[in-house]
């Protein structure tokens, strides 16, 4: 685990770049980070972020892709599009939460 | 091979990349079988991974319309099951033993086969039958799920899965 500045906060990320204390995140890191893999937010990101970061402070891990469709109802497909590098890890990296553990 | 290229001001940057990529084969159609090649798939295109998956021979029953829901776990002369063969072998085990499972997987809320397909599907996984199988079976393209892009000879899965590592199942 490393610290790394993000959006001009310090915060804790692990070796792939996910934040490990999602209480470090604003919405301005989520802007950086998704730039910094070629995405720029829009109100559907948004939603699928709002999403991942309440259920996730319910369970205590981030959700997998199928339970962010069901719960931000957000086809699969859809958000294929809003992440297209993989939305089983973009949606958590940008939602400030460690890396998912969900096979599905 | 590695060669060292320039942009225009003479900076070295790195050669452009291929996205990585898998190819996965399901050769066999029991529900045990099934699962780990469409978890594989589906888990390589969550995190951005190219997924191709090729079904042949009795894999095929994953993608056929009348026994994607009906698939059975192997019991019989598997070594795993905590049963003697004799009696995972009397009619109606495997249904029964394939039932108990599907309840099991219902309750931790496994997608079932056909919701992987889908998935599958709208992840952009591309999903192709073996022509070989389908003849030998008497299958025709009608006959399976519509996930199915393609019906494919073993030439063409190897042009589909250029440069992909591939996963036998």
């Amino acid at each position: 685990m490393s610290t790394a500045t993000i959006a001009g906060h310090a915060v804790s990320v692990d070796a792939d770049g996910f934040m490990t204390d999602p209480q470090q995140w604003t919405p301005e890191i989520a802007t950086v980070i998704a730039a910094s893999v070629g995405l720029s937010l829009t109100e559907r990101h948004w939603k699928v972020i709002e999403f991942c970061r309440r259920d996730a402070a319910d369970k205590g891990e981030p959700p997998g892709l199928r339970r962010i469709a069901q719960g931000a109802e957000i086809p699969v497909k859809e958000l294929y599009q809003l992440f297209p590098k993989g939305p089983g890890i973009l949606a958590a990296k940008v939602s400030g939460l460690t890396k998912p553990k969900s096979c599905v | 091979m590695y060669e060292p290229q320039a942009d225009a001001s003479g900076v070295a940057v790195a050669p452009e990349q291929k996205p990585r990529k898998v190819a996965i084969i399901c050769s066999k159609g029991s529900l045990d079988m099934a699962y780990p090649g469409l978890i594989l798939a589906n888990a390589a295109r969550m995190m951005g991974i190219e997924a191709v998956v090729f079904f042949t021979f009795w894999g095929l029953d994953i993608i056929t319309k009348k026994k994607v829901d009906h698939l059975h776990p192997g019991i019989v002369g598997n070594p795993s099951v905590p049963m003697p063969t004799m009696i995972a072998g009397l009619p109606g085990m495997e249904a029964m033993a394939g039932a108990m499972m599907k309840k099991q997987m219902a309750k931790l809320d496994i997608p079932s086969v056909r919701e992987m397909l889908e998935l599958l599907d709208a992840s952009g996984a591309e999903l192709y039958g073996c022509k070989m199988a389908m003849d030998m079976f008497g299958l025709t393209k009608d006959d399976l799920v519509p996930e199915v892009k393609e019906v494919i000879t073993a030439m063409e899965f190897f042009e589909k899965s250029e440069g992909a590592q591939t996963i036998f199942v």
